[in-house]
């Protein structure tokens, strides 16, 4: 179907995926706004007031208030769960480049004969199940793990590690399970850079490493960009990870979510904290989104 | 171009992935552990397989679970190739900003915003929480990759082709079944399969979206993983890691037999011209 393809059929293909994704992606998004204007309720559903068309809208209005976010605002520990989410964050985006950057430049550097299996290497734990590789990271973290076990055999340490319910096993857990996600947009730009370019810059006597930084890494940044991004989003309403892997003392606001909602059942509160992670993360996603349209269109 | 591995390349690549590996490759070794506990080898064994037979719970969630892959799946390719095609090929029209950003925000989005917003649309919609309700929110955030994986197919190939059909007089519709369906048809296999794996693993979105009497195997899983690591965790994680790397390569033996044969009659093509 080109664009000759005028007329009635065109616009059903366009409009069952474009209704879909009305219904259930962006309308629910209005209707997280409005339960995060309403109370708590014991009730089903669990909150208040509910819409009916007998007592009007103009009631229905007057009921809601910003009483969720007030609260929200007024105490450090859901102010503090935000701050720390966007940390965490940040420092395991920059952890995963950095395990990221050597492996993706080794990729597309490797024999032409070997990249597909290479790439399928990476692709393959990106399809395992992301509960199962968190999983398989407690029996190797816990004190009594193979980490501490192999360490000790080895005589590195003595005391078994206390790596297990910590932040630092949050940061593991997030650079091992987005790994594929920055290697693959790395690797795309990184494999597409003509090394003539940069037998020009040793010819004209620039060593490997200066060639490195002002030729190869500069043309890596669209890699590097999207990578980060498709890390970091995600990062910051991590709900599993902090959850199996971090402590107590782990503040994540999509571990803070999860309990209003299900421990709690203040379905209120939980839909003010959902809105505010997803003002912090409009940009970026927004950003994320100009890019991947950007890539579309140069690949036309 | 013969390149080779240089040293650092080289070491590089085997400690990333050693990295990726080992945490799977211990898992699935020690769900054939005879110990109860999971660290320590004591021997080969098949038995927490058995245990896994005789748990019905368990059996009942993977049911589940199957059966939301399966439809999810079959409904997000339907709708996913059908975004790839309104991105790709439809050019301009109304509210097209949105649309994109609708298709690219939920590969990023978190999945507790969009499995609270799904719940609530699900509650004012009416719906009865369970199976469906699950589906639905499945369809949703997986139509995306499955648009994502097609559009990068579709952007590839030659539009002229299927000008050239349209120009012999062939329908858009017959041109889309007859001349673009088997060119893209890897992709859209590999979509399916990305959209079967993703809700085979989601926790999160489902745990949102659910309602009582339907328990999907991750939700299983992750209540018990709560409780500690035991064998039986490693042998279903191990059954499921095998289930999805025969999907992977037999979805990636596809692609390369159908570019192969492509390349081939490429050549073949040129060959009679020349």
């Amino acid at each position: 179907m080109s664009a000759k393809a005028n007329g009635l059929g065109r616009w059903y293909v366009i409009a069952a995926p474009y209704l879909w994704l009305l219904i259930f992606f962006l309308i629910p998004f209005f209707i997280v706004f409005k339960l995060s204007l309403s109370d708590v309720a014991t009730a089903i559903p669990p909150y208040t007031p509910t819409f009916s068309w007998s007592e009007g809208i103009g009631k229905f209005i007057s009921q809601l208030d910003f009483e969720n976010y007030t609260f929200i605002f007024g105490d450090p520990l859901y102010v503090n769960a935000y701050l720390s989410s966007l940390k965490i964050a940040l420092i395991s985006t920059f952890l995963t480049l950095l395990v990221a950057y050597p492996m993706a430049y080794g990729m597309a550097r490797a024999p032409k004969s070997w990249q597909p299996t290479l790439m399928m290497l990476v692709i393959l734990p990106f399809w395992t199940s992301f509960l199962i590789r968190i999983y398989a990271w407690i029996a190797i973290l816990k004190p009594e793990g193979f980490l501490s076990i192999f360490l000790i055999k080895l005589g590195i340490i003595s005391e078994p590690l206390q790596i297990m319910n910590t932040t630092t096993a949050v940061y593991i857990g997030i650079v091992y399970s987005y790994l594929p996600f920055m290697i693959l947009p790395l690797y795309a730009s990184l494999e597409k850079i003509n090394p003539s370019l940069l037998e020009a810059a040793q010819d004209l006597g620039s060593r490997p490493w200066r060639a490195f930084w002002q030729v190869t890494f500069p043309l890596s940044l669209p890699g590097v960009f999207a990578g980060c991004l498709l890390v970091f989003i995600p990062a910051v309403g991590e709900f599993v990870i902090p959850d199996l892997l971090g402590g107590s003392d782990t503040l994540m606001i999509g571990k803070t979510l999860w309990n209003e909602f299900f421990n709690n059942r203040d379905w209120p509160l939980a839909s003010a904290v959902a809105v505010l992670l997803l003002l912090v993360l409009i940009i970026p996603i927004v950003i994320f989104q100009r890019q991947q349209e950007k890539v579309r269109e140069a690949g036309r | 171009m013969n390149r080779r591995f240089s040293w650092f390349n080289a070491t590089s690549i085997t400690l990333g992935f050693a990295f990726l590996y080992i945490p799977i490759l211990l898992l699935v070794i020690f769900s054939f552990n005879e110990s109860k506990l999971v660290t320590v080898w004591a021997g080969w064994s098949t038995k927490w397989y058995g245990s896994l037979l005789e748990n019905q719970a368990l059996k009942d969630a993977a049911w589940v679970t199957i059966r939301v892959g399966l439809m999810s799946a079959t409904v997000a390719t339907v709708l996913g190739t059908l975004a790839a095609v309104t991105l790709v090929r439809m050019g301009r029209f109304p509210g097209r900003t949105l649309f994109s950003g609708m298709i690219f925000a939920p590969l990023v989005m978190p999945d507790v915003i969009t499995g609270l917003s799904l719940l609530l649309v699900f509650v004012a919609l009416g719906f009865d929480r369970g199976f469906w309700t699950i589906s639905l929110a499945h369809i949703t955030f997986t139509m995306c990759y499955a648009a994502v994986v097609v559009q990068a197919r579709l952007q590839d190939f030659d539009k002229s082709i299927e000008e050239a059909a349209m120009d012999l007089g062939a329908t858009p519709v017959s041109t889309f079944f007859q001349v673009t369906l088997p060119i893209i048809a890897p992709s859209v296999i590999s979509a399916w399969l990305l959209s079967f794996t993703l809700s085979l693993d989601d926790l999160v979105i489902a745990s949102f979206t659910t309602g009582p009497g339907a328990t999907t195997l991750p939700m299983k899983i992750y209540s018990q993983v709560r409780l500690g690591v035991t064998p039986e965790i490693n042998a279903i994680s191990t059954i499921l890691i095998g289930i999805v790397t025969v999907g992977v390569l037999s979805a990636a033996f596809i692609t390369k037999r159908q570019s192969d044969r492509m390349e081939r009659e490429r050549r073949k093509a040129f060959g009679a011209a020349g």
